[in-house]
């Protein structure tokens, strides 16, 4: 038996670790702004799946049809089991899932702020498939890369669901666009009102995130949210091309030079706003949470009973 | 085993492991809650196999592993670093036997 490590040399072994591009599991010494930094980063992205339930299953009982209705239950029971695959990386650092959905609905963790806008036509499930989980996609690929072995291994699982989601939406959206003006109409509208908000979900400006450094030496972080913004406005322009709408900003246009598109600014006022609770629909996504878990208690409470009495009847037998 | 994990009385917690197909080992998929085994291996079918991912799941209580130590890399494994001859390319064979 040796004598227990210092500190320094943990932090030594835990450096090294991340210099070799290796993962950390969980049962490794690590930094408590390490360990923190985790929690706080995949409790908000396991909330977000959560509460992004909220917006599409809101169309789910109005469907046009048994196919459209199908995609959208699948699509928004993947929604829960990636909110569940999140919560399970996240108790690997010591924090059980009750705890953070408590901290949830007290409203003390946040979720992203694009599921507090409301979802007011079914061009909308077409608009969030493509452009929020388009979205949610470039910020998750090189997440299956960072340096916490669980949080990687479950964006890995994530983001092999997620281009069914963006697929079905972008088809819905073709379809709708090969209907009449109306439905053109309507995706037009759609997409009008969800970009902005899509472009928010890199978070703001690096000059504006002072987290990010740190984030990205610790290898939990791959790329800063200006670099994966650009990334998703270069992929976006051509599929908007190809479906037939108009992204709706004028300083949009390919620069040459820099060989990527120039855009304009969301309106990250509004983002702010959004964030500390006041845009559209945070409060009634709250409510519904916190609605759902309480009405559950009691079936959480009678599965317990009736486990204890299974086993103490198993046991008498 | 304690019934109650934290003051809550949450569920408690179950390891998932997953065979994905015949000829493979079952292989940790991530973790989930149940009130009991039989619930684990719904819920475990449901959250990790909606895809057919699997033909076999496990499921264990969380509390009940045993694990080797509290670091990764522990001496436990040390041992093997030294014994490379357990491993193919420790034995070189010509270029000429095939198969090999
Ligand atoms: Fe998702
Ligand atoms: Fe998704």
């Amino acid at each position: 038996m040796t004598a227990s490590p210092t500190e320094d040399e943990l932090q030594a072994g835990f450096d090294a670790t991340i210099g070799r591009n290796d993962r950390i599991e969980p049962r490794d010494w690590m930094p408590e702004g390490y360990r923190k930094t985790l929690v706080r980063q995949i409790a908000q992205h396991a909330h977000s799946e959560i509460i992004g339930m909220q917006p599409e299953g809101n169309w789910i009982t109005r469907a046009p049809s048994l196919r459209r209705k199908a995609v959208l239950l699948a699509k928004v029971q993947d929604e829960a089991g990636h909110g569940l695959y999140l919560y399970s990386a996240c108790e690997t650092l010591g924090t059980s899932r009750g705890e953070l959905t408590e901290k949830l609905i007290a409203g003390a963790q946040k979720y992203s702020s694009i599921f507090n806008y409301p979802t007011l036509s079914f061009a909308d499930v077409g608009t969030i498939g493509w452009l929020v989980d388009g979205a949610a996609i470039c910020n998750q690929v090189p997440l299956c890369r960072t340096s916490f072995g669980p949080y990687g291994r479950a964006m890995i699982r994530i983001c092999k669901e997620e281009s069914f989601h963006q697929r079905q939406g972008y088809e819905l959206l073709m379809t709708m666009m090969r209907g009449t003006d109306a439905q053109r109409a309507m995706v037009q509208e759609s997409v009008d009102r969800f970009w902005w908000p899509a472009l928010m979900m890199f978070g703001p400006p690096d000059a504006d995130s002072p987290n990010t450094a740190q984030s990205m030496a610790w290898g939990i972080k791959r790329n800063t949210n200006d670099d994966l913004r650009q990334r998703f406005v270069d992929m976006t322009v051509p599929q908007a091309d190809a479906l037939g709408v108009t992204l709706p900003d004028p300083d949009l246009r390919w620069n040459e030079e820099r060989g990527a598109h120039d855009f304009g600014q969301p309106d990250w006022d509004e983002f702010l706003q959004v964030v500390k609770g006041n845009g559209p629909c945070n409060a009634q996504r709250l409510a519904h949470r916190r609605r759902a878990h309480e009405d559950g208690a009691w079936v959480r409470e009678a599965a317990m009973a009736f486990a204890r009495k299974s086993r103490e009847q198993e046991a008498s037998a | 085993m304690t019934e109650n994990q934290g003051p809550r009385d949450e569920w408690p917690l179950y390891e998932v492991f997953v065979r994905g197909k015949r000829g493979l080992n079952h292989v940790h998929v991530g973790s989930l809650h149940a009130a009991d085994d039989e619930m684990a291996v719904r819920h475990a079918r449901d959250v990790y196999t909606r895809r057919n991912e699997g033909v076999s799941i496990w499921v264990v209580r969380a509390d009940a592993i045993t694990a080797s130590s509290p670091d990764e890399k522990d001496p436990l494994f040390a041992p093997n670093g030294d014994k490379v001859y357990r491993h193919p390319t420790f034995y070189a064979i010509p270029a000429n036997v095939p198969h090999m």
